[in-house]
């Protein structure tokens, strides 16, 4: 969308034949209680380079639409019905052997995790020159290996000779997903299939790999089937949008339409809830009118949009949130940490070499009781680390934390239960951090328990009493995690958390690894308990988005240190870091104009 | 590297005092007298069993017996059996032999067992896997003396293919049907373990993105499944090795093999502590000197622990 050229391409497009064409496709997975049905009756055309977004939450069928193109479908998959033309051929047709021929050479595809995606035992100039000569783009030792350097300097890989030798162990993530890219588009395919090419990266990279992507298909005239789970970056990143909920296009049409005007209650939920969305939408009002009155919002909830609106959980939370600093008195401090170092000693390096790293480095900051101040920085910055130490997981090498004005360092045995009592985590993994063999009942009672708060009935009377506060049914209490949905085990974490009536609630990427309309929900959640129960929150992300809708105060951590800390609205609308400003454009959607 | 190795062999060092020792103790703990065994029912001379006593240090303290014979180590003796014939002169005679069936058996279990795991693997569900698994089921469950009484009346007797038992100096030949014996009790491990390697490789997110780069399944099987899939088998190989070594004992009995197990046996029985501890010294060994070797192979097969080194 940042070229106009490319919004002129749609209607050149028309007279031309479309490059990929699917009709009314059908793709089932067969079961032991027979076929499941993932995709039913998906139609999608896509005109030569043009880039079109497939949208969807996890299990809407947009990945299994993309791996039936390339009749990549995982385990018993199967195209039941519908075709699949591609520049006039029928795909689905095809032999296992003539797809080998457009696999790749004709149609690329980058996978979504650059960790998982290349294989760990052999070097990575290997794994691009196979595919360079599995296409025939050339032969000869030498042919070959020049054009692998070529293909990864393409993909904005610095030393592409050099690293040739190089095992995928050796490179960050950002690195193996350009050199994932440089082999989906090794053969200058006519189409490329993107799934969820950056989700598993940090924002900043996520953006200059995109931006990259983007020129370097235009340049090649590559079409792009772009598929996410973001509305905010496939409107900024596509021209054609397609919306699919469970198995089925529910709208389609020019991404700025459809996030304009969108038409299907699904898809009004989703720009509700795409917390890239909401929070241009409220810098856009405040940037307009001045002051900071997220009710001068021309804004109304509807009935769709109910309990999943990011804006509508921002305004209530401002409702209660203490005056802006200056015009009134200052609640106490919950959280001060003063001058917190943790260095950790490396193993294994060489001679000389650094054999320690700063995670944490003279960090500093105090959340004033009652509020929310957020933890922003990419992998690495060490807003993590400054989490586990505050929550005592982790010893500081140096400095103070103090929670209610008390220095927890010296704490221990019932000083240290009683801390804990009043401060509770909530991790990223709502999988991994439920026991799978405790019921619900028991996780969430077991704080109770260990801090031996009342008896057996007064303990799951509480338990009932947190599941109504995190919008559970209560018949949940004897189910266990592995039934639960993502959402619905990071609520019984929540609830857990909550279970002893803490002051205070570590929140470490809490909502990150869920699809936005429960994201949505959570934060609105988060809001409601803060409100009721004057929570006073600490919210490590690395999604500014996400900030923008919960926050009071920012902190941006940088490589171990807070290098700019003030309140959420003085971050967005004047940042002074360099690094701050990177942060903030990096959020999805930037280029995209929206009706508030 | 090499500082690694040196380390790894350093490391040998105190593992075999601490087997010497602790072997040499289980053989003096064990009850009756050794000298008065060999004398069978007669009774013997008390200045001959005297002498032999003195001969054997059996006269002295356990501790001192010991560490005499951790001395005579030292000096390439490894200590007298019974017979009177040097300990290091039955070692070299025996342990090629022993050698060379577990050699040949670990080949046949390798070669065979991850050819029919890696296919078993790839046509999971299949009627070869089916077979493959029930057959498998089958070996696991019969022991080893079973096995080898029904391969040397099928083969060496109504078949006639093979002699039933080994001739003096074990040539090859003689020890295929063996090495085929001795390679079952692990072979059938070793397939479900190829097996279930290959089916997890294959699921992973590099192998869908190999196809999608356009390459063939002939070339993905070898290149991308099976080089995966040989991590945990070849650690598991390594700890078979000592499997191999203790079944040869059995198998070489059947088969009449002049190797280390029978020689043990009866050491064994006969309570010759030197000869016993010798013979369990140089297997730790081998069994330390083919740990090292499959933990530098897996260096090989994995460059992430390449570098770690």
């Amino acid at each position: 969308m940042s070229d106009p050229t490319r919004e002129n391409l749609p209607q050149g497009a028309g007279a031309q034949e479309p490059l990929l064409e699917i009709k009314d496709l059908q793709v089932g997975f067969q079961t032991t209680g027979g076929m499941v049905t993932a995709v039913r009756g998906v139609d999608i055309t896509l005109m030569p380079g043009q880039t079109l977004a497939i949208v969807g939450e996890s299990g809407s069928g947009k990945s299994t639409t993309a791996a039936a193109i390339i009749n990549l479908l995982p385990g018993s998959g199967r195209i039941t019905g519908g075709s699949i033309r591609f520049n006039g051929e029928e795909l689905t047709k095809y032999s296992p052997r003539q797809m080998e021929e457009i696999r790749g050479r004709q149609i690329g595809f980058v996978p979504q995790d650059p960790m998982s995606n290349l294989n760990p035992v052999w070097s990575v100039g290997f794994q691009v020159e196979e595919t360079i000569r599995a296409n025939g783009i050339a032969s000869g030792r030498k042919a070959v290996r020049e054009h692998a350097v070529q293909v990864l300097r393409e993909a904005g890989l610095q030393d592409a000779d050099k690293r040739l030798k190089q095992f995928p162990h050796q490179f960050s993530g950002g690195m193996r997903q350009r050199v994932l890219i440089g082999i989906g588009l090794s053969s200058r395919p006519k189409l490329l299939i993107a799934d969820e090419p950056t989700s598993a990266l940090d924002v900043t990279v996520q953006r200059r790999i995109l931006d990259h992507l983007e020129t370097l298909t235009r340049d090649i005239g590559t079409a792009v089937l772009f598929i996410t789970h973001d509305l905010g970056l496939a409107a900024e990143r596509a021209e054609q949008l397609v919306v699919m909920y469970k198995g089925k296009i529910v709208e389609s049409g020019p991404s700025k339409e459809i996030l304009e005007n969108p038409q299907h209650p699904y898809t009004q939920r989703l720009v509700a809830a795409a917390p890239s969305l909401a929070s241009r939408r409220i810098q856009s009002a405040t940037a307009e009118t001045a002051h900071h009155a997220l009710g001068d919002l021309e804004y109304a909830p509807t009935k769709v949009t109910e309990g999943l609106d990011l804006i509508a959980a921002a305004e209530q939370r401002l409702e209660h949130i203490p005056a802006p600093a200056g015009d009134g008195p200052r609640r106490p401090d919950a959280i001060v940490v003063k001058d917190l170092t943790k260095i950790y000693k490396l193993r294994g390096q060489k001679k000389g070499a650094a054999n320690t790293i700063t995670a944490s480095d003279k960090v500093s900051f105090a959340v004033e009781k009652g509020t929310t101040t957020a933890l922003v920085g990419e992998s690495g910055s060490g807003k993590s680390t400054v989490a586990k130490m505050i929550l005592r997981l982790e010893d500081p090498t140096s400095g103070a934390i103090m929670i209610d004005g008390v220095d927890v360092a010296p704490l221990k045995g019932k000083g240290l239960l009683d801390l804990r009592r009043r401060m509770q985590p909530v991790f990223q993994d709502p999988y991994g951090s439920l026991n799978p063999l405790r019921n619900i009942g028991n996780t969430i009672g077991e704080p109770l328990q260990i801090h031996g708060v009342g008896d057996r009935t007064a303990r799951r009377d509480r338990v009932l009493e947190l599941l109504d506060q995190v919008a559970l049914p209560q018949t949940l209490i004897t189910r266990y995690p592995s039934e639960l949905s993502g959402g619905q085990r990071q609520r019984v974490a929540i609830a857990r958390a909550l279970a002893l009536k803490p002051d205070i609630v570590v929140l470490d990427e809490a909502v990150s690894a869920l699809d936005v309309l429960v994201q949505a929900q959570i934060l609105k959640l988060l809001a409601d308990l803060q409100s009721e129960l004057e929570l006073t929150y600490l919210f490590i992300t690395h999604d500014l988005a996400v900030v923008r809708v919960i926050a009071d105060n920012v902190c941006v951590m940088q490589q171990g240190r807070i290098v700019e800390a003030a309140t959420t609205d003085q971050v967005f609308d004047s940042p002074q870091e360099q690094y701050t400003k990177e942060l903030l454009n990096a959020i999805p959607g930037a280029g995209i104009t929206l009706g508030v | 590297m090499a500082g690694y190795i040196l380390r790894r062999l350093l490391q040998a060092v105190p593992v075999l005092l601490g087997t010497t020792f602790l072997i040499y103790f289980m053989v003096f703990a064990m009850p009756g007298d050794p000298l008065l065994a060999l004398f069978g029912d007669k009774a013997p001379d008390p200045a001959l069993l005297e002498r032999l006593r003195e001969q054997y240090h059996l006269d002295q303290p356990f501790i001192v017996q010991y560490f005499l014979y951790l001395g005579g180590i030292f000096h390439g003796d490894f200590g007298t059996s019974f017979s009177g014939e040097p300990v290091s002169a039955i070692l070299v005679r025996t342990f090629p032999v022993t050698i060379r069936l577990a050699i040949m058996a670990l080949i046949i279990e390798f070669v065979g067992g991850v050819l029919i795991g890696l296919i078993s693997g790839l046509r999971k569900g299949k009627l070869f896997d089916a077979s493959a698994l029930v057959v498998s089921l089958i070996f696991i469950s019969l022991p080893i003396f079973v096995i080898a009484f029904v391969a040397q009346f099928v083969f060496g007797i109504q078949l006639g293919w093979v002699k039933t038992t080994v001739s003096a100096g074990a040539p090859i030949q003689d020890l295929i049907l063996p090495a085929f014996v001795l390679a079952s009790i692990t072979f059938a491990q070793l397939i479900r373990l190829t097996r279930a390697s290959v089916i997890e490789t294959e699921q992973l997110d590099f192998v869908r993105t190999a196809y999608s780069k356009g390459l063939s399944r002939r070339r993905i099987i070898p290149v991308h499944i099976l080089r995966n899939s040989l991590i945990p088998v070849v650690t598991y190989a390594a700890t078979d090795f000592g499997v191999l070594l203790v079944g040869a004992t059995v198998t070489e009995g059947i088969f009449n093999v002049p190797g280390v197990g029978r020689t043990l046996y009866q050491a064994i029985v006969q309570g010759q502590g030197p000869t016993v501890v010798s013979f369990v010294t140089v297997m730790v060994l081998i069994y330390l000197v083919v740990n090292l070797v499959v933990d530098l192979l897996y260096g090989l097969l994995d460059p992430r622990i390449r570098y770690v080194k």
